[in-house]
């Protein structure tokens, strides 16, 4: 290959990381080939379906819509990174084991990120914003029915939690 | 769809922006927050030779509120612009308005400026920035001129900006007139899809319900974002009842020129363009009653 | 089986969950072989063109280029792709040889270092073409003279039968009334939200091919070997791939015998991960694209007498299986209803397009459609309610089996008592009130109902009947069971899942026999070499198929248990009680053996076994499907599927009037689908079909322009909804146990689909109705529904 690399650093999950990236390779892709990251997933690359959904800087982004050099010197966490610092699931990834709200799993990584971007912001959110939460997400298995129960089950969770 | 080869230079300011655009030419395009540029990047549509990122300059990023005028930077954040509440005080259209551009996600990362440079004719941004007068900063090595929104949008994702030059800030009127409402209404095929009509709409009343100050205009029914100045004096000096509405709104579709595509005819966003006018109109109202 | 069920039924997590939502899932993308290459397609941009010359030396000279591959060679290599009807000439390969038949039509492969390189240099291919006619719209295809697809193959028709069951002219002649109308079912399908990709390593020692792929079909191993011109034992297909979705779809076989071929040649494990362009365009996988021109004959009191239906299918340039689409619904072609006598001429008819793939369903839901907006039509013509109509015509509980005219016997059903249940639901009196208050208030607003069937078990009859060359009638499926020293439980199945949820099914079912907690039963994939025969997951089988291979093999580990216990206790099975895995003698506590102790008998004690028994604790089950194994009678009758589940769709709507924008406010599902495993598992997969149907029924669309460019290619133009697109849905669940099956139950994986774009259509023209309009083609965009509004408006005098 002879193109030009370019040097990023990127806190990927809490943990640093280096690397030498053309600068075409869009930052899923990066995650996925290079840090075998492979819980973030490819469904469009144009930027629709979601299922390439990353945090950057704690705030949910497409993961297909950047080239890795341009999320140098920021943070990123996958779904890799959503779980607890023990290492059990977080809050969100349980609900939504325990409401059943995927089938298939391609679009749940997307769905987790931006479920978890709407608790963080809006921790009891209603039925309309979690919908709108995750209206940049489609999924072809659940109809969404059992993600939106997932998401209100998470949220009055956490609620009890904080307690 | 992976896109073509390209190297990558990262400015830190908008000096430097400017110098690498008057060094590399028409091989630079300009990055912002790629929601719209990236899909035509992997679509190899678009095929630059160097990518110039302008997301990292912080005086890029600002929102400040003056008087008459709120600034904000060019690559400020779509989410940022939507989440100040001080802003949606003094320009409440830009946050009816975001309410409608994409999805969360697009714009964490989307910024103000990319879309207003990106100039498509539906889009939201640049609708709103057509409506209220919006005044875009343009920054090159020469320095910097100051062009209206009127005169920003030469045409169907074309804008006046020089191949050297890259959007600065943009500076959104506010109204001083204290019963002022607005709003914003479109029609898409999906909730967050590109709309096929849209239309927008701020209004000030005086203590006796007439309006005092209009401003109205529609997007995706022409080449640019359209602003009716003409027709919005029209309602000036009226309690906007229904008749003079639906005359302003229906004359505006009738001066529209729209296309047609896959989702809808030209007859078709004519008629909505009517509609969507008259309930823009109505609602900016109601909030001004408010 | 004792009743109630101690696992079956119940709410309990899936086994399959935890690992997608810590990103775990194991998809084909995420699979890396070393020295792995990558696949990228130069496509055809003409809809018809002769392919005059390909130049390949720019790309090849792309430093990480290893290989240009061109139909010429790959076609002389390999065999041409299987077809379901008899059409010899209709030759299929995954690149073009001398001609293109659509845009987006594969005509070069490039082989190289990265899938970015790939595509740098299959724009460096240089294809002349020279263009032909073609023809886009089916009817146009049919008339004399048209474009042909295949010339060798004499026309463009590759399927055309009029079947003929039942007194038909006689009860259209002594009918009261009779109506015609067409129904258009827009091409759409399922595009998951995953595209297709294959993976495969030759190893030319063993004489090997690998192939991992995000795959969900029916005898994919034996049909990639018979294209590559190797033994079936020389291909080994990973069934431990997760598929992001299938729906039917997934029949990825050209691809899979590029990419097999690339990896043989190549002497490298070789990938193709289509990208979403490659995909909608030049997947193959679009789904029915069909009109049906509808005669219903029936009675001033309701009683339907008679239809004749003329269903026309577009595949597209190509066809596998897609042909056979048309045939399915002949299982269900008077939906649940008792109707005597049906007249049925399916014609599958080619054009330059796409071609299509096997989509949820089948074709069933294009026909439920097209079935339920003849008897909301036959009701408004009557005058009479629509509810009323239906009920006076669905099969009654107290009639079954039931036998319809086109040879097919429904199991079970009480279709009367599951509409009864989703109307209360949605408190349909309160629903009507709404809608009149909204239509006084100048709303255009609509109820549609829907009742419909979905045949289950996958008996796929129509294979025979469309191609009597094709004497098909196994339709089997199995799994292997089996406990290892520590007194563990693993099943094993031979097939790839796409959510459905069958490793849960297996530990439920397995557990439910044995009873062992399902959560303590492994439950993993074979590959194709040491998997036991499967059809894999289509036609709504497995709950059934899989279900009960899983509760057969269980069975007889039970009864190898109890076996050893008699043995030992010297007494008959009849004198002793199985619990939990115990086995101990009936009222004498003390002479027990424990789960632990048998296994261990049976592993280890030889000494201890009964003489002739098999050692170890493994048992395998096959079986062939319920009502299976026969062949179409002359007149074209036979048993398709064998289980009939029920779905009943109450929905509200609400039209714009001003601008066709139409919004669902209530949604009913009542669904009877016999016993479920899983009820988490069939709600989900209910909701996400009704989704689906929301989708087909109001937003997707292939749409082609008339110079046969495919318009809507990307998920800009091809509009899958979100969530905020999809209402929230209720389902509320009915159960009429199948006779046929191990539990009661019926399947399940299309439910939702079938019978969602019937209850919105009948919803948006009962909102249309009050304008004297309606609109019977699919999807209704607000486009459509605008101009039909407009349209009516006009008429009316209105602006």
């Amino acid at each position: 290959m002879t193109e030009k690399l370019y040097s990023i650093s990127i806190e990927v999950n809490g943990v640093h990381r280096t690397a030498q990236v053309p600068a075409r390779r869009p930052l899923a892709d990066w995650l996925r080939e290079d840090l075998h990251l492979t819980g973030t997933h490819l469904g469009c690359e144009h930027g629709v379906c979601g299922a390439c959904s990353v945090m950057l800087d704690e705030e949910p982004v497409r993961s297909c819509l950047m080239y890795a050099v341009q999320a140098d010197g920021h943070r990123v966490t996958t779904v890799e990174g959503l779980a607890r610092p023990d290492g059990s699931m977080s809050v969100l990834q349980d609900s939504f084991c325990q409401a059943h709200a995927l089938q298939c799993g391609y679009c749940t990584p997307g769905m987790l990120i931006a479920a978890q971007g709407l608790l963080d912001a809006h921790p009891r959110p209603t039925d309309r914003q979690i919908r709108e939460a995750i209206g940049g997400n489609l999924c072809r298995c659940t109809g969404y029915q059992q993600i939106v129960e997932a998401v209100r089950l998470a949220a009055d969770r956490m609620a009890e939690e904080s307690k | 769809m992976k896109p073509v080869p390209f190297e990558y230079v990262r400015a830190s300011s908008i000096g430097e922006a400017c110098d690498v655009l008057q060094r590399e030419g028409d091989a630079v395009k300009l990055i912002a927050g790629g929601q719209s540029l990236v899909p035509l990047m992997a679509m190899r549509l678009v095929r630059p030779g160097l990518l110039l990122d302008i997301n990292e300059i912080a005086a890029l990023k600002f929102i400040s509120l003056e008087t008459d005028t709120a600034r904000i930077g060019a690559c400020t954040r779509q989410a940022l612009v939507e989440r100040d509440g001080a802003l949606a005080a003094r320009v409440p259209l830009l946050r009816q308005a975001l309410a409608w551009v994409g999805h969360a996600q697009t714009r964490n990362r989307g910024t103000l400026g990319g879309s207003l440079a990106h100039a498509d004719p539906c889009a939201e941004l640049p609708l709103t920035a057509q409506v209220l007068g919006a005044r875009m900063v343009l920054r090159g090595t020469a320095g910097t001129r100051i062009v209206p929104a009127g005169d920003f949008f030469s045409g169907p994702m074309m804008t006046v900006t020089g191949p050297q030059e890259c959007l600065e800030e943009v500076h959104w009127p506010i109204w001083s007139e204290p019963r002022t409402g607005s709003a914003f209404t479109e029609i898409s095929n999906r909730h967050g899809d590109f709309a096929m009509v849209a239309a927008a709409a701020q209004l000030a009343l005086d203590g006796d319900g007439r309006c005092v100050r209009a401003a109205f205009g529609l997007g995706g029914v022409d080449q640019t974002p359209l602003a009716f100045p003409q027709l919005a004096a029209r309602l000036v000096g009226t309690r906007l009842d229904e008749a003079v509405v639906q005359s302003v709104a229906q004359d505006a579709a009738a001066a529209a020129r729209p296309g047609s595509d896959l989702f809808a005819t030209s007859a078709y966003r004519r008629h909505l363009a009517g509609v969507l006018g008259a309930r823009a109109i109505r609602s900016a109202h109601e909030q001004a009653r408010l | 089986m004792t009743q109630p069920f101690r696992y079956i039924g119940t709410k309990r997590r899936t086994k399959e969950d935890p690992r997608f939502v810590t990103g775990r899932g194991r998809f084909v993308a995420d699979i890396a072989l070393p020295e792995m290459k990558h696949v990228a397609l130069v496509a055809s941009p003409h809809p018809s063109a002769r392919i005059v010359s390909i130049k390949t030396d720019a790309a090849r000279a792309v430093p990480g280029v290893l290989y240009v591959l061109t139909g010429e060679e790959f076609c002389a290599e390999t065999e041409s792709l299987y077809i379901g009807v008899d059409a010899p000439k209709v030759t299929r390969y995954a690149l073009a040889r001398g001609v293109v038949r659509y845009a987006g039509e594969w005509v070069a492969a490039v082989v190289a270092d990265t899938r970015a390189i790939a595509e740098d240099a299959a724009e460096l291919v240089e294809v002349e073409y020279e263009s032909l006619p073609y023809v886009i719209d089916p009817e146009a295809s049919l008339a004399p003279g048209a474009h042909l697809v295949h010339p060798a193959h004499g026309s463009n028709v590759l399927y055309q039968r009029k079947f003929v069951w039942g007194p038909i002219e006689d009860a259209f002649a002594k009918s009261d009334h009779q109506l015609a109308f067409r129904a258009i079912w827009g091409r759409s399908s399922t595009v998951p939200i995953e595209t297709f990709g294959v993976a495969a390593s030759w190893d030319p020692v063993a004489q090997l091919l690998d192939v991992w792929a995000s795959i969900q079909m029916p005898k994919y191993p034996d049909q990639t070997a018979r294209a590559l011109r190797l033994p079936g034992n020389a291909v080994r297909v990973h069934y431990d791939v997760d598929v992001g979705g299938s729906y039917g779809l997934k029949r990825g076989i050209k691809h899979t015998v590029l990419v097999g071929y690339l990896a043989k040649k190549l002497g490298l494990p070789v990938r193709l991960i289509e990208d979403r362009l490659e995909n909608m365009r030049g997947g193959d996988m679009h789904g029915p694209d069909r009109f049906f021109d509808m005669q219903a004959a029936f009675d001033r009191d309701g009683t339907i007498r008679a239809l004749k239906i003329r269903a026309v299918d577009d595949v597209g340039a190509y066809a596998g299986r897609s042909p056979l689409q048309l045939g399915k619904p002949v299982g269900a072609i008077c939906g649940p209803y008792r109707i005597q006598a049906v007249e049925y001429e399916p014609t599958s008819v080619m054009t330059n397009k796409t071609p299509q793939e096997a989509v949820r369903g089948f074709g069933q839901s294009p026909t439920n459609y097209a079935l339920e907006r003849t008897m909301d039509r036959v009701a408004r013509f009557l005058g009479m309610d629509r509810i009323e109509l239906r009920r006076r015509n669905l099969i009654r509980k107290d009639q079954f089996p039931y036998l319809i005219p086109s040879g097919s016997s429904y199991d079970s059903g009480d279709y009367h008592a599951v509409l009864d249940k989703a109307l209360a639901a949605i408190d349909y009196p309160a629903l009507e009130r709404t809608r009149d208050e909204a239509r006084r208030a100048g709303r255009l607003a609509g109820i549609g109902v829907s009742t419909c069937l979905e045949p289950s078990g996958g008996n796929t009859s129509f294979e025979p009947l469309f191609n009597p060359k094709n004497e098909t009638t196994t339709w089997m499926d199995s799994c292997l069971v089996r406990v290892d020293l520590s007194g563990s439980i693993t099943g094993i199945m031979g097939t790839s899942s796409s959510g459905q949820g069958h490793e849960t099914l297996v530990a439920t079912v397995v557990g439910e026999i044995l009873e062992r907690d399902p959560a303590s039963i492994r439950v993993i994939h074979a590959d194709s070499l040491n998997a036991l025969p499967s059809n894999s997951p289509v036609g709504s089988r497995m709950a059934i198929m899989l279900g009960g291979a899983a509760a057969g093999a269980a069975k007889k580990i039970r009864e190898t248990l109890v076996a050893i216990a008699a043995h030992n206790f010297e007494c008959s099975a009849g004198d002793l009680e199985y619990r939990d895995g115990d086995v101990a003698v009936k009222g004498v506590a003390s002479k027990k053996l424990a789960w632990n102790q048998l296994v261990e008998i049976a592993h280890r004690k030889f000494h201890k076994m009964p003489p002739g028994m098999e050692p170890g604790l493994q048992a395998k089950f096959i079986w062939e499907v319920p009502t299976g194994g026969g062949l179409p009678t002359a007149d074209g009758r036979v048993q398709m599927y064998p289980c009939y589940a029920f779905e009943t769709h109450v929905v509200y709507v609400e039209i714009d009037p001003d601008t066709g924008k139409p919004s669902i406010g209530g949604y009913v599902c009542g669904h009877d689908c016999g016993v479920m495993i899983s009820p988490d598992i069939v709600h989900g997969m209910t909701y996400g079909g009704i989704a689906h149907g929301i989708g087909a029924a109001l937003y997707e669309k292939f749409a082609y322009t008339e110079d046969g460019q495919l318009a809507s290619g990307t998920f800009m133009d091809y509009l899958i909804p979100s969530a905020m697109e999809v209402p929230d849905i209720r389902i509320v669940d009915h159960c009429t146990p199948s006779p046929l099956t191990t539990f009661g139950q019926k399947g399940s994986g299309e439910a939702g689909y079938l019978g969602a774009p019937a209850a919105i259509a009948n919803a948006i023209n009962d909102a249309l109705e009050p304008l004297e309009t309606s609109i019977d083609t699919l999807p209704m965009s607000h486009l459509a529904l605008w101009e039909r509004i407009h349209a009516a408006l006009a008429k009316q005098g209105s602006p």
